[in-house]
């Protein structure tokens, strides 16, 4: 945890810079929890063999019924906009990756996570839980049914709000296409002063965790639809 | 195409990732034990780390207690496990190597005698000890990947 005797006075949010790459910058400083736990030290290289290992499958026993729909997971129905999330699971080949295993949680449309550290003064959901599994199809599909989360409070910097996001981990074929992230919906206004968002300091890059809304696949009278692709590294195999 | 970026676990990554039990990759193994622990050398009590046998595919996950504790069960006849750390705060996973007993490896062989004791999983209570450096002097070796 930060703490008062732990203050930054810096910047929240760095300028965009393209020139630092597509991926995240670990020691982003206006993520306060970044100064004790982001590593120093360069980071060491490794054979060609290690970056080639296969990783973990995980099949149909990973996945309950109710997991890929966080609606039906309790008696009731929980409140808030109900949202089926789909897309692709690729290489960066763009190959669909099968089988693939996507882990999400979020909080609940309040914006309270059901979690004993979550201490925002918003209510909890008897019935969301907030968490679902799903494994990709052949053609590298996945999808699951939600609600909407809601944007939240987070002490990191005054005033500080998360903007709503979805988290997904997956694990791809070859154990380094592991990826943790967060998905984003379009056009949330918080994007601007959200650090963990802006860390990412290649906007393009940044909009890759941006869905799009989906009209096609809204239900009519029943649910939005956003559609999001993962793009995980290339695949060092044949698989 | 452009890879997905990555972005941190967060602090309440349990209610996804710690459903079930997945720490035991081997009932009949040994424990592997250690902290998470940041620069300061506090605990990192929201923390996650994952290891894989990648020569017997097993693998498991441990959340972090307040201690900062994580536990597994690994194969005795295990040597190394490939890593992965998470955290709040961490905003891109860290991969490591957990090395259960000393071996004749390419990848110790080029680090510095400092550096391989950072690797190297300790005999304690008829289990082992690992614990786990974000930053400092005696920061785990993390790998590119």
């Amino acid at each position: 945890m930060t703490t008062a005797a732990d203050p930054y006075e810096g910047p929240v949010v760095l300028p965009d810079d393209p020139s630092c790459g597509p991926e995240v910058q670990i020691d982003y400083p206006g993520y306060r929890s970044t100064r004790w736990r982001a590593p120093k030290d360069p980071l060491v290289t490794l054979p060609e063999e290690l970056h080639r290992l296969d990783g973990p499958v995980f099949g149909e026993s990973a996945i309950e019924r109710s997991d890929a729909d966080l609606t039906r997971q309790h008696e009731g129905e929980p409140l808030g906009e109900r949202i089926h999330v789909h897309g692709r699971v690729l290489d960066e080949s763009g190959r669909p990756l099968r089988g693939a295993l996507v882990e999400v949680w979020q909080a609940n449309a309040a914006g309270r996570y059901r979690h004993d550290v979550d201490r925002h003064p918003a209510p909890l959901d008897p019935n969301f839980s907030g968490a679902g599994r799903v494994l990709t199809g052949d053609d590298g599909r996945y999808g699951f049914t939600t609600i909407k989360p809601g944007a939240y409070p987070w002490q990191n910097h005054p005033n500080a709000w998360r903007p709503a996001h979805i988290h997904f981990s997956l694990f791809g074929r070859s154990f380094e296409q592991r990826l943790v992230t967060q998905m984003y919906f379009p056009g949330d206004p918080l994007f601007p002063y959200d650090p963990i968002f802006n860390a990412i300091r290649d906007p393009r890059s940044r909009e890759l965790l941006v869905a799009r809304f989906d009209l096609e696949r809204t239900e009519p009278e029943w649910a939005l639809a956003f559609e999001w692709d993962i793009v995980l590294r290339a695949t060092p195999f044949e698989p | 195409m452009s890879r997905t970026p990555s972005q941190t676990v967060g602090p309440f990554y349990a209610i996804g990732l710690c459903r079930r039990d997945d720490n035991v990759l081997d009932p009949d193994g040994i424990e592997l034990a250690g902290r998470l622990l940041d620069g300061r050398g506090e605990p990192v009590g929201d923390g996650m780390v994952e290891v894989w046998d990648a020569a017997g595919r097993r693998w498991g996950r441990s959340g972090t207690g307040p201690d900062g504790g994580f536990a597994f069960r690994v194969p005795r006849d295990c040597d190394v496990l490939e890593t992965y750390v998470f955290a709040r705060g961490l905003l891109r996973h860290q991969r490591t190597r957990i090395y259960l007993r000393e071996i004749e490896d390419g990848v110790l062989a080029g680090l510095s005698p400092e550096q391989r004791a950072t690797l190297l999983a300790a005999p304690r209570d008829g289990g082992l000890r690992f614990d786990i450096r974000m930053q400092g002097e005696r920061q785990t070796v993390f790998f590119e990947h």
